[in-house]
């Protein structure tokens, strides 16, 4: 297998678009086209994530239409739908083609358009990654999930509910701190200054969570050009290399007993190690899926950043910011930056990307700049797991 | 010969229909594991534990341990009518987890209620909407006192 390098990036402004996804998904693929220096008549493939096209815009098959917009047809397009990770997923089958060798140069990518379908029906359509059949008359909702999953975690290391509240809350200020900072964040300049009081005292979504400990619902799309990695120097001098993925599947709630130790995550982050030949201590930047703050804790613990339980003390010690043992979510992550959900892999990998090149917006960017960054994408209730590793230099 | 037995062959030993319709009769069904010996609920092609596919029909007490809950606040659409409600979560005794609905007062859960002992009390039936292929059933669990 060939090694893989990223070549070019493209990143549109996540929030209320009125653009519809396959304008979205155009500026996001020549933005990363552009930012290559390629042209489209170089591009093989196209691999799109989007998760809800059918209810957003009465859309399926939309990767043809994408590929007809930028003149790219009859290249093969094919849609990738793992909820909220199906950008990653489509990275990651990005990544195997190229470097299978059938594909040189393919464009990679994920666009959503959820915040059009306003929270009733959002939050239904998002519901649908749920099992349907058990968990769908329930009532279950996303944030119902983790609400569960954060009583779990108040349970098992004798937290006080009304301390991990505190506890998660300062993921959703650190987030905000940094979203406010990043000129593509859906709230750009906005909750930059959020207290621990303020999330707290925000809106009940599903017990113990509140509006501020939620991601939004977003509009936007992110793109990446891939290609074989010993032909990446031609049109760069700083390619980052997709050093490692890895993925898992989880199933209906029925068959976990522990939501705050999702094995499907667990497994997905150990074999994106071992194809990269790296362990935790060699990541020195994470973009990873806060779609609420207890999944930020949950999921720095499955990838092995910290133990059990002590992802909340951490966090509250700034272990996860600038300067700490993990930066993490420096883009603002899902709850700053917004979560178009079939583009979020893709976004979280531009992201990386950007602060490899040194180019995060001022306030975002580690120093120095990082050599290896790790994405984490959960799509469902821990159905589909992503993760990503990258770096500055070969394997 | 050969074929039609393959065309007639059944691979589901319990069907969802029956599992639910077992629900609104106040009966959690599962299924047991010749192999392993631990059960599966809700029904699956193979056993949930170790992917056995000698596999009979055996119905659960429907008790077991709260594992976790939520109150849900912001319902999804089709549900506005019944927020605020309480999925759950529920280890039963037999081994697997289901997910139902808690019948306690919303505005008095707390989490000293995890870990409680629950037993299965009825079902909750949602009528569906255009995209939830029909209705589908849901057990109900209440606390032991």
């Amino acid at each position: 297998m060939r090694d893989i390098a990223i070549i070019g990036i493209g990143h549109t402004k996540f929030g209320r678009a009125s653009k519809t996804s396959l304008e979205l998904f155009s500026e996001a693929a020549l933005q990363s086209i552009d930012d290559a220096g390629v042209d489209l008549k170089d591009i093989e493939a196209l691999f799109q994530g989007a998760a809800l096209p059918g209810f957003e815009e009465g859309q399926v098959t939309p990767p043809g239409f994408s590929a007809a917009e930028l003149n790219l047809c009859p290249i093969p397009a094919t849609r990738y739908e793992g909820a909220c990770a199906s950008a990653s997923i489509a990275i990651r089958e990005a990544a195997m083609w190229v470097a299978s060798g059938v594909y040189d140069m393919v464009i990679a990518g994920g666009v959503e358009k959820a915040l059009l379908m306003g929270t009733l029906f959002a939050t239904r359509t998002f519901a649908m990654a749920c099992h349907a059949p058990t968990e769908g008359p329930v009532g279950l909702t996303f944030p119902g999930v983790f609400a569960m999953a954060a009583r779990q975690y108040s349970r098992n290391y004798e937290i006080r509910i009304e301390k991990l509240r505190e506890k998660m809350a300062h993921v959703s200020v650190k987030n905000h701190r940094h979203g406010a900072l990043n000129p593509l964040a859906q709230f750009y300049k906005k909750l930059g200054d959020l207290k621990v009081e303020d999330v707290i005292n925000s809106r009940l979504v599903a017990d113990p969570l509140t509006l501020l400990d939620c991601c939004p619902f977003s509009d936007g799309a992110a793109a990446i050009v891939l290609c074989a990695a010993e032909k990446a120097r031609k049109y760069t001098d700083d390619p980052v290399y997709i050093l490692g993925t890895g993925q898992g599947s989880g199933g209906s709630l029925s068959k976990m007993a522990d939501l705050t130790k999702p094995v499907s995550r667990i497994n997905s982050a150990r074999m994106a190690f071992k194809h990269a030949g790296l362990g935790p201590s060699d990541i020195d930047i994470l973009e990873l899926h806060d779609c609420f703050t207890i999944a930020e804790l949950i999921a720095l613990e499955c990838m092995g950043f910290f133990d059990w339980g002590e992802a909340a003390d951490a966090t509250v010690e700034g272990q996860t910011d600038l300067g700490g043992k993990i930066p993490t979510n420096m883009s603002g992550g899902l709850i700053g930056k917004g979560h178009p959900i079939g583009a979020t892999g893709a976004s979280q990998v531009y992201w990386l990307v950007k602060q490899m090149r040194g180019e995060a917006p001022k306030g975002n960017q580690i120093d120095p700049v990082p050599e290896y960054g790790m994405t984490d994408t959960l799509g469902g209730d821990f159905g589909t797991l992503c993760h990503i590793i990258l770096g500055r230099t070969k394997k | 010969m050969k074929e039609q037995e393959e065309i007639e062959k059944e691979y589901t030993v319990l069907t969802f229909a029956e599992y639910e319709e077992g629900l609104r009769n106040g009966k959690l069904l599962g299924l047991r594991c010749a192999s392993c010996g631990g059960i599966t609920c809700h029904p699956m092609p193979v056993c949930q534990w170790c992917g056995g596919r000698s596999l009979e029909r055996m119905e659960l007490s429907g008790e077991g341990e709260l594992a976790t809950f939520t109150v849900i606040r912001v319902p999804p659409e089709g549900f506005e009518d019944d927020a605020p409600y309480i999925p759950c979560l529920v280890k039963t005794k037999e081994g697997p987890c289901v997910a139902g609905r808690l019948d306690y007062d919303a505005e008095q859960a707390t989490q000293e209620l995890i870990g409680k002992r629950v037993r299965m009390n009825g079902s909750y039936t949602y009528k569906g909407d255009k995209y939830s292929g029909g209705a589908h059933t849901c057990p109900v669990f209440e606390v032991v006192k």
